[in-house]
């Protein structure tokens, strides 16, 4: 495979400095409105706080993947005597699950590091993030060539034809061009 | 479309089981903007002033502000609005927290409760989808396990959940309103609540909030956390930590209560102990708050963190913020391992953190004057602490001599009789106080106990330092970087503000100077009261991150509604004449607006009379602290003179 230097972008996420604010699913879903900031609705945030206070589990998860089917297991984590599911930690907009999914369509969401021309210093919910619980990163790095990026309008279309089958998103379509 | 709000009021009728979705008045938000404002004139135009607190007519009001849910930081209030058994005024009691915001989401500014349920049920708000549910399995369920069993029950970890214990169930004069990490306390509004027959509202909301002007609206948003950040790392110098910062007051990240124990009084606002803090008192506190403080937890978008999350071993985790660690360990002259235990028995039953520790003192005091006997005390245990969980337990059931104390000191004094009366020697408008006893009156203090209509110091007081610095170049450097005054003749009153001889209390600031700056502070909660701001980011700390030169901008661009300073103003001065018409027309009268006697020790009637006539003056009130016809038809507020001037409530030429 072709080899190319790349921007890989990363956040560190310190869980232990999260106060559960929510702002960066506030800024978040503000940034991907349209037109820009018109609106927020943090239904519709990639980042996502997986929050319980009366167990102290404060727990943001990024957006990523969206999954046709959900896992057959169901693990559990034990970590400093708290217990999370394994979903707690999983960033894919999955069947069995809400998250990560427009609440009116429910079509996925994936969190997209924010990207904008020009590009941006660091991402919106790193830059609310005042806790320091979101640590950005950029570094450079060899990596094989990425297949085509998608977009959101394609991520959409490919999980409607994983659910309803290309046929009947074809003829929906269709349907929908006015002559 | 609406912008900043969603433009819809979700109306519930407990008694016919009603559920209205009503698009409200964009006129309304111009002139009340939301929040306090709106829910005052609700109350006016719909709760005759006959209305008993008890009562099918009297309406319970869920107000979010009007910039709650949008990005704005720190705007995430919900004041909940009512007529209070206990002073039988105008209720005033806020939280934060992420109820607010949720209900935004959900599609609604307010939920707006009328009747009584002849059975205990919730609200469930999802979306547009509401229904009044069942809550007989929820009877004498804490506050905080029901919140938790109605999110199980109703398979949505997301929602938030507002709900009463025990003591509003049973009407106790002082029940809270409990929301998790926050709570609406003051004035009984839980009690009202529990009379409507209502244990919890739960609500969740995924649908979008508009603002009008969305790149200004973010530039400004941005600039506040700027500031913000620029204010954490900038602490004010030469004051106690506690008022350093910003937020609420850091409680629960500060150990050091030399300031709160050495100041404030012990027992039933008795005793002060200036020499109680000591640095075995200080390591042994220090323990007991980081082995029970889990984390440092903040409200919906803010990146304060004011509240925690508190386990005491062997007991249900519950969450704090502020002063409440300390008002039962005062009280009870005990120590703060008692203060965060009884907090948590105290957080489920769901009662106000000031007005209970006061009552329990109080009735204490009663037994050790022999007004109360032991007999009224059957099985109390002997040590202090025994007896503060005993009470506590008699009052949210309203058991014996728990049934008395369940009204507050006031009435319960007045209904123990015997010279009870006396021993009710803190409160303001039948509403107990934060326990403060001073020495030399100080005029803008007297001011704003006197006058204030939320009853609650806090909720008045803010931005003018409490006390001048030592030195003239102190105040001098003090007033350089003070932007938030609303004009310049501010930083002069404080610049020659003494703490000694002349030019210092009780005669400076001037009868003038003091009026206005009392203006000023409670304008500014007012605001925040309509926006659903956090005092915390505005009106309480020193040079905070919201004030009346930014606030302009932020309203037009979320609304699209153009404010300027001086309608943003008069919108505040409006709301504020409304409520005190409310007020009059329920009796309240010059009379009143009086402190507790023995507040201060050094007392100056005539000096007093001149400030609340220097006062009245100045908010367009009469000489008995009614608002007068001219300043009600100059505020629009023209159906309120006709109102008053046809009940005779203006003496014989006096309007
Ligand atoms: S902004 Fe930071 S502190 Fe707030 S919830 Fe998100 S990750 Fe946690
Ligand atoms: S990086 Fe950008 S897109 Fe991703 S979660 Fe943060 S704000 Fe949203
Ligand atoms: S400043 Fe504190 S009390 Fe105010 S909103 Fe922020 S966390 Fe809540």
């Amino acid at each position: 495979m072709a080899k190319a230097r790349k921007i890989v972008k990363s956040v560190t996420i310190v869980a232990d400095k999260c106060n559960g604010c929510r702002a960066c699913e506030v800024i978040c879903s503000a940034f991907h409105a349209a037109p820009r900031y018109s609106s927020n609705n943090p239904a519709r945030s990639r980042i996502r706080i997986v929050r319980e206070p009366l167990r102290d589990i404060y727990l943001p998860v990024y957006a990523g993947e969206y999954t046709q089917s959900e896992c057959t297991g169901r693990d559990k984590y034990i970590i400093d005597g708290k217990e999370y599911s394994e979903c707690d930690f999983c960033r894919a907009s999955c069947p069995s699950r809400d998250l990560f999914k427009e609440p009116d369509s429910g079509l996925p969401l994936k969190c997209d590091m924010c990207e904008d021309t020009p590009p941006l210093a660091k991402p919106k919910c790193v830059e609310w993030c005042l806790n320091d619980a979101l640590i950005y990163e950029e570094r450079e790095e060899e990596v094989d060539v990425e297949e085509v990026r998608l977009g959101d309008v394609e991520i959409g279309i490919e999980s409607l034809i994983d659910k309803y089958g290309l046929q009947q998103v074809l003829d929906t379509v269709a349907r929908r061009v006015k002559p | 479309m609406r912008y900043g709000e969603t433009g819809f009021d979700l109306e519930i009728d407990l008694s016919r089981g009603g559920i209205d979705r009503v698009a409200s008045d964009p006129e309304l938000t111009r002139l009340f903007l939301g929040g306090l404002g709106t829910n005052a004139k609700i109350l006016w135009d719909r709760v005759p002033p006959e209305t008993e607190p008890f009562s099918e007519d009297n309406l319970l009001i869920f107000g979010t502000g009007l910039l709650c849910g949008t990005p704005a930081p720190g705007c995430n209030r919900t004041v909940v609005s009512t007529i209070s058994p206990q002073t039988r005024l105008m209720a005033y009691s806020m939280m934060g927290g992420f109820w607010a915001p949720e209900l935004k989401y959900a599609g609604f500014d307010r939920v707006i409760i009328r009747g009584r349920s002849p059975e205990l049920v919730y609200l469930w708000i999802h979306n547009d989808k509401v229904e009044i549910r069942d809550a007989s399995h929820l009877r004498g369920l804490g506050a905080i396990e029901s919140a938790e069993r109605l999110r199980k029950e109703l398979k949505e970890p997301n929602a938030q959940v507002a709900s009463i214990g025990m003591a509003g169930e049973n009407r106790v004069f002082y029940a809270s309103i409990e929301q998790g990490r926050s709570s609406a306390s003051r004035g009984g509004i839980g009690a009202v609540m529990g009379d409507k027959g209502l244990k919890a509202i739960v609500v969740r909301g995924t649908r979008d909030l508009n603002v009008a002007r969305p790149a200004e609206f973010l530039d400004l948003c941005d600039g506040v956390l700027k500031y913000i950040k620029h204010r954490e790392e900038n602490p004010i110098q030469g004051v106690p930590p506690i008022l350093a910062g910003l937020g609420s007051p850091q409680e629960m990240r500060i150990v050091d209560e030399q300031w709160h124990t050495t100041s404030f009084m012990w027992g039933n606002s008795r005793t002060r102990r200036k020499d109680f803090w000591t640095h075995e008192i200080e390591e042994k506190w220090r323990e007991t708050q980081e082995n029970v403080r889990t984390r440092l937890i903040s409200c919906y978008n803010c990146p304060m963190k004011c509240g925690a999350t508190i386990s005491v071993p062997g007991l249900p985790t519950y969450m704090m913020k502020c002063y409440s660690k300390l008002t039962y360990t005062m009280a009870a002259f005990s120590d703060l391992d008692f203060g965060f235990r009884i907090a948590q028995r105290a957080t489920e039953y769901g009662v106000d953190g000031f007005s209970a520790p006061q009552v329990m003192a109080f009735a204490l005091e009663l037994l050790e004057a022999g007004i109360l006997t032991d007999e009224d005390f059957p099985g109390m245990p002997p040590d202090v602490e025994g007896r503060f969980f005993w009470l506590l337990d008699r009052i949210v059931r309203r058991e014996g001599i728990g049934d008395a104390l369940a009204d507050g000191t006031y009435w319960a004094a007045r209904r123990i009789g015997k010279g009870a009366e006396a021993y009710d020697h803190n409160t303001i408008k039948k509403h107990e106080q934060l326990p403060l006893k001073l020495g030399m009156l100080n005029p803008v203090y007297y001011l704003m106990y006197s006058t204030g209509e939320k009853i609650n110091i806090t909720q008045i007081e803010g931005q003018f330092p409490q006390e001048p610095f030592a030195t003239r170049e102190a105040r001098e450097e003090f007033v350089k970087d003070w932007i938030q005054v609303p004009d310049d003749k501010f930083k002069k009153y404080y610049v020659d503000w003494e703490p000694r001889g002349e030019m210092s209390n009780p005669y400076y600031p001037t009868v003038e100077a003091s009026c206005d700056i009392v203006d000023w502070m409670e304008k500014m909660h007012y605001v925040d009261d309509a926006l659903g701001m956090c005092a915390g980011l505005s009106s309480f700390p020193l040079k905070p991150p919201y004030h009346i030169h930014n606030y302009p901008d932020f309203i037009s661009a979320a609304t699209g509604m153009d404010f300027d300073k001086d309608a943003l103003w008069q919108s505040a001065t409006r709301t504020r004449t409304l409520i005190r018409a409310f007020n009059v027309r329920r009796g309240m009268r010059r009379s009143d607006d009086r402190p507790p006697d023995d507040h201060w020790k050094k007392r100056f009637p005539d000096l007093e009379a001149q400030l609340l006539d220097g006062y009245y003056k100045l908010k367009g009130f009469n000489r008995d602290g009614i608002p007068t016809l001219e300043s009600l038809h100059a505020l629009g507020l023209d159906d309120v003179a006709e109102d008053l001037e046809q009940r005779g409530i203006y003496r014989h030429g006096q309007s």
